[in-house]
């Protein structure tokens, strides 16, 4: 076992991307081939370490003695925006067992793999609206992000929730708002807060009439108040929101940009309408790795020395987990820079994370990721990209990555 | 093969339904995990051997015998 001796000129998180817009940093894949952890400094100029192999994500995430408390000393924020939104009322992404597991499970059971299966024609039907209202119109050129990708999973969480979808402006604003990693802090706690405002409001509203959703069910169960129930709901309104709608964008660009991968999702897509949705899962789980939106790091801090990829991490050291650089680790995934839509073993990929934080939504992001690209393909066989590529714009500035705006033709 | 699962450390992700079906389910109530198969037949245990690497929580412990 070796201390790493800390570098002179430490490399900078966030660092930018070079010039295939789907690739992680290269800073961080050059980290990650010379060695197992690195040291990094933060906007704030603190420093922790980085970890950005499969298999040293993989023991740091599962490994109770790196804690994910944001109120622990070391712990490494993102940005000055990540900081102020955690220190408002934490939720239960931010705390360790048993906090953490007490308040998950009050939730599993609306994630559960058989649950979600049963919401698949509900969310055909959404998707099948939202490109029926795309196409209406006499143009043959649109926003996917705006008109499908986006409404698709907001549509879906807030049927979930019981939040009315049509005070999507309002809240897609606070979201994107909050996970914006150049946002001033006082700018993100303020979203935050009027978001939970507004769901604390909901939470109220639910005590006299109940409806079939989470967040009455959490009111019912008398376990939470109003307060903590709204926080709860935000993460669940944050979380469904912004993920699936960049997965769906970005796979949309990637099928565009390799036609012999689109026809491969085609013909997944035929397998799965007569019964067999395997390669559709391969396909679907190679996007999730190739992509992994979850870009800036997951964040835990070590409670105890813990030795990692052969190097010492100390109490009160932060670690970033880049799951990016570990969704492309060639001792995981060989030619790991290319999308593969056959892949074998894809569905060991570290997009959703890992451990006991995993993300809980997972199944229900698999479903939505299967119905909308499929459908999007399906509808719009000659779909194109309606501006040129160099336009685009990408979502460096994001927590979650993916596309401000993706102009499509047909 | 016997496979065992800790109900108390599940996190409820699924990953072991999804994996190896006809092995793993979950509880209704609350998503965590339920074993069907103490032993499960041989054709399913590559995916058993998955299933466990691939659990999050470390909740599931397979032992060849």
């Amino acid at each position: 076992m070796t201390t790493a001796a800390h570098p002179s000129a430490p490399l900078t998180v966030p660092a930018a991307r070079g010039g295939c817009p789907f690739d992680p940093p290269p800073a961080y894949e050059q980290a990650r081939d010379e060695q197992a952890l690195s040291r990094v400094q933060l906007w704030d100029g603190s420093t922790c370490w980085m970890v950005t192999r499969h298999a040293d994500i993989r023991s740091v995430l599962r490994d109770q003695r790196f804690s994910a408390d944001a109120s622990r000393p070391g712990f490494p924020f993102l940005s000055a925006g990540r900081r102020a939104l955690t220190t408002d009322l934490p939720t239960f992404i931010r705390m360790d067992d048993p906090a953490h597991a007490r308040l998950r499970r009050m939730l599993t059971a609306d994630f559960m793999i058989r649950k979600v299966a049963a919401m698949r024609p509900a969310v055909q039907a959404v998707a099948d609206d939202l490109l029926d209202r795309m196409t209406a119109g006499p143009g043959r050129t649109a926003d996917l992000v705006a008109e499908f990708a986006l409404p698709l999973p907001s549509v879906v969480i807030c049927l979930l929730l019981g939040v009315p979808y049509a005070e999507h402006a309002f809240f897609q604003e606070c979201s994107s708002t909050m996970l914006r990693t150049d946002a001033p802090p006082e700018e993100v706690s303020g979203a935050q807060k009027r978001l939970l405002d507004f769901l604390t409001g909901l939470a109220r509203a639910k005590r006299s009439a109940p409806d079939d959703d989470i967040i009455s069910r959490l009111v019912a169960q008398g376990e939470l108040d109003d307060e903590e129930i709204a926080s709860m709901g935000r993460l669940l309104l944050v979380a469904g929101h912004e993920t699936t709608a960049n997965m769906t964008s970005l796979s949309v660009l990637a099928m565009l940009r390799e036609p012999a991968q689109a026809e491969r999702l085609r013909q997944a897509a035929r397998q799965d309408a007569e019964g067999d949705g395997t390669a559709l899962d391969t396909a679907v789980e190679e996007l999730l790795r190739y992509l992994t939106v979850v870009h800036s790091g997951l964040s835990r801090v070590a409670v105890e020395d813990v030795e990692v990829g052969g190097t010492l991490v100390r109490a009160g050291e932060g670690v970033l987990c880049m799951l990016g650089t570990g969704n492309r680790d060639e001792a995981a995934f060989p030619d790991g820079d290319q999308l593969d839509l056959e892949r074998p073993g894809a569905r060991r990929h570290l997009a959703f994370g890992f451990g006991v934080h995993q993300c809980l939504g997972q199944p229900l992001a698999r479903l939505e990721l299967r119905v909308a690209l499929p459908a999007v393909l399906d509808r719009l066989p000659g779909l194109r990209l309606a501006v040129p590529f160099e336009d685009l714009r990408f979502r460096h500035e994001m927590a979650v990555y993916g596309l401000h705006e993706l102009p499509v033709a047909w | 093969m016997r496979v065992n699962v800790d109900q108390d450390r599940c996190c409820g992700s699924g990953m072991c339904v999804l994996t190896a079906p006809g092995v793993f389910d979950q509880r209704d109530t609350d998503g965590i995990v339920v074993l069907l198969a103490e032993r499960p037949p041989e054709d399913a245990w590559r995916d058993v051997r998955d299933a466990e690497s691939g659990c999050p929580s470390q909740a599931i412990e397979v032992t060849e015998e």
